[in-house]
């Protein structure tokens, strides 16, 4: 087998593998809001209340937060 | 962080960078108009000795709407949307805000230099690469600064989630970064001949086919993370923000996004059909291309569906016109470029006319609506003043896209007719036509392409004083609007 072809079927499986994790992927995004674990969708709202008072969607635990006890 | 009830979003660095997209974008599209004109009418190349010549100004105008016009867009749009997404004000740190203002003075200093510099013919002659060795050090280091500011928002945010766009312009980024490096990789020449040639003169450390594959690696990747990727992330940020309605599906942007990531990288490769690089190189540029419209199109379908129940705003408001046209016209975009990129379609599209019909109803279609109808959203809220004239701006969209229209259609009847002329031969195999057949053939499609450029650079024109005229003229806003944009 030549180098060419190692690397023919390296990138063939390679892609396989990819395209069973982008599918995994969609399998995970829906069964985990099916659960309840997570609503994906509350997140569209971070575009639409943006301004600094706004309440975030899901407040960052980290940030030093002294202005949004408001 | 400052604690203050007064902290507000601080546009300072935005504000310069959408000053830089609107003269970029009147310079880089009458350079566009001037050389689609040459074309059609040769003897316009003499109009300024060498510096006027189509070899001269071809890259300038690609480099000058690339670089200037649509990356200031990227950064405006950047320093303006990631502080409201990530719910933190430029204005928390003095530091990011410095380095902000930093990198715009060195973008300024490079955009300067690009633009000096390929007038005066100094080109490194790879495509969408054309600048020298001491420039592509200069943008490393303001891509480098762009990125310290952008992951110095993140840690700072307050929102834990970073939304969709964030992560369209972490991908800008990375990508261009990556594809940045591996493709400007040069000797300067000056450090091995003894002294010998120019200071700022280099070669590309490939060499044959590695070099090109290389450049179309680039080449391809220019256009996902520079002319896809970021605009994504403008609409994704903008759209929902003026029309007032949520993504239609966040799920699908996730989604969209991950295909995009996985599927353009090995795109690039469609550049080199039918030419020296392996077959299964080029058999896979063309599977990846058609696959992408699976991603593109879902980004695309994911806008029109969010306008869902609201498309009388289309009508009302011609920001939204702005922003569907464009989502419509990235859809034809990634439509046609994978047919182009199918091998038997590639015999005749390639070299022809065709692909830059394609790349216009793209860029003129899809980037520059997008950042139109951005810089005004932006300007409302930056400058705190209504849009000047909406009946300018209406008038804009239709006389652009008239243009775009007059653009990629003649250049499909050019590109396929030189196409098809090329490879005609006759009963014996002779080649039917010669080169100059097809000139003459095609004069008359040139010539529509530079009217509907002008009409787009007329466009621009009415743009940048509307533009011009809602900073220091608009009617002055007592608060922020929260959705639609305010114009008279």
């Amino acid at each position: 087998m030549t180098l060419t072809e190692m690397q023919g079927y390296a990138f063939f499986f390679l892609t396989v593998l990819l395209v069973v994790i982008l599918y995994g992927y969609i399998l995970h995004l829906y069964r985990s809001e099916k659960k309840g674990e997570r609503d994906y969708e509350k997140y569209g709202k971070m575009a639409l209340d943006d301004e600094l008072h706004d309440r975030p969607v899901e407040a960052n635990p980290k940030a030093t937060n002294e202005k949004k006890e408001s | 962080m400052q604690s203050s009830a007064a902290l507000e979003y601080d546009y300072s660095v935005a504000k310069l960078y959408m000053w830089t997209a609107v003269i970029f974008g009147i310079v880089g599209m009458t350079i566009g108009v001037l050389i689609a004109s040459q074309l059609a009418f040769p003897e316009l190349n003499y109009l300024f000795g060498e510096y006027g010549t189509f070899s001269r100004l071809r890259p300038l105008h690609t480099n000058v709407v690339i670089y200037g016009f649509t990356v200031s867009g990227i950064f405006a749009t950047f320093y303006y949307s990631a502080q409201r997404v990530l719910k933190v004000s430029m204005g928390e740190s003095k530091l990011l805000n410095g380095l902000g203002y930093l990198q715009f003075i060195l973008y300024l200093i490079a955009a300067t230099g690009m633009v000096i510099s390929e007038l005066m013919g100094i080109t490194a002659s790879k495509e969408y690469a054309q600048m020298e060795w001491p420039l592509d050090v200069l943008i490393v280091v303001i891509w480098v600064l762009w990125g310290v500011i952008m992951f110095g928002l993140i840690g700072m945010r307050r929102e834990k989630a970073l939304y969709i766009s964030m992560w369209y312009y972490i991908a800008c980024f990375l990508g261009v970064a990556m594809l940045y490096l591996f493709n400007n990789m040069e000797v300067p020449t000056i450090f091995f001949s003894g002294g010998v040639g120019a200071w700022y003169h280099s070669v590309s450390m490939y060499a044959g086919t590695n070099d090109a594959l290389v450049q179309w690696w680039w080449g391809h990747n220019a256009v996902a993370f520079v002319f896809t990727v970021p605009i994504i992330a403008i609409i994704y940020y903008f759209l929902p923000k003026e029309s007032g309605q949520a993504v239609y599906s966040y799920k699908l942007s996730l989604l969209s996004f991950w295909g995009l990531m996985f599927v353009y990288l090995w795109a690039g490769g469609h550049h080199l059909l039918w030419s020296t690089v392996p077959d299964w190189m080029q058999t896979m540029g063309s599977v990846f291309s058609v696959v992408l419209i699976l991603p593109s199109w879902g980004s695309a379908i994911n806008m029109l569906l969010t306008m869902k129940g609201e498309w009388n705003q289309l009508t009302e408001n011609p920001l939204i016109k702005f922003m569907v046209l464009a989502s419509t016209f990235y859809m034809l975009s990634t439509l046609e470029g994978p047919i182009q990129a199918v091998k038997s379609v590639n015999a005749i599209a390639h070299f022809t006319d065709w692909i830059p019909g394609h790349v216009h109803d793209g860029v003129l279609g899809w980037v520059a609506f997008m950042i139109f109808a951005a810089l005004m959203h932006m300007a409302t809220r930056a400058f705190k003043r209504e849009i000047y004239s909406k009946s300018l701006l209406e008038a804009q969209f239709w006389i652009q896209t008239t243009g775009v229209v007059l653009y990629f259609t003649s250049m499909w009847i050019a590109g396929i007719t030189q196409g098809m002329m090329w490879r005609a031969v006759d009963e014996y195999g002779n080649l039917m036509y010669s080169f100059i057949d097809t000139v003459s053939v095609l004069h008359p499609y040139y010539t529509i392409r530079a009217i509907g450029g002008l009409l787009y650079l007329i466009g621009m024109f009415m743009f940048a004083y509307n533009f011009l005229m809602t900073a220091t003229a608009g009617r002055k806003l007592e608060q922020e609007p929260q959705f639609r944009s305010p114009m008279a």
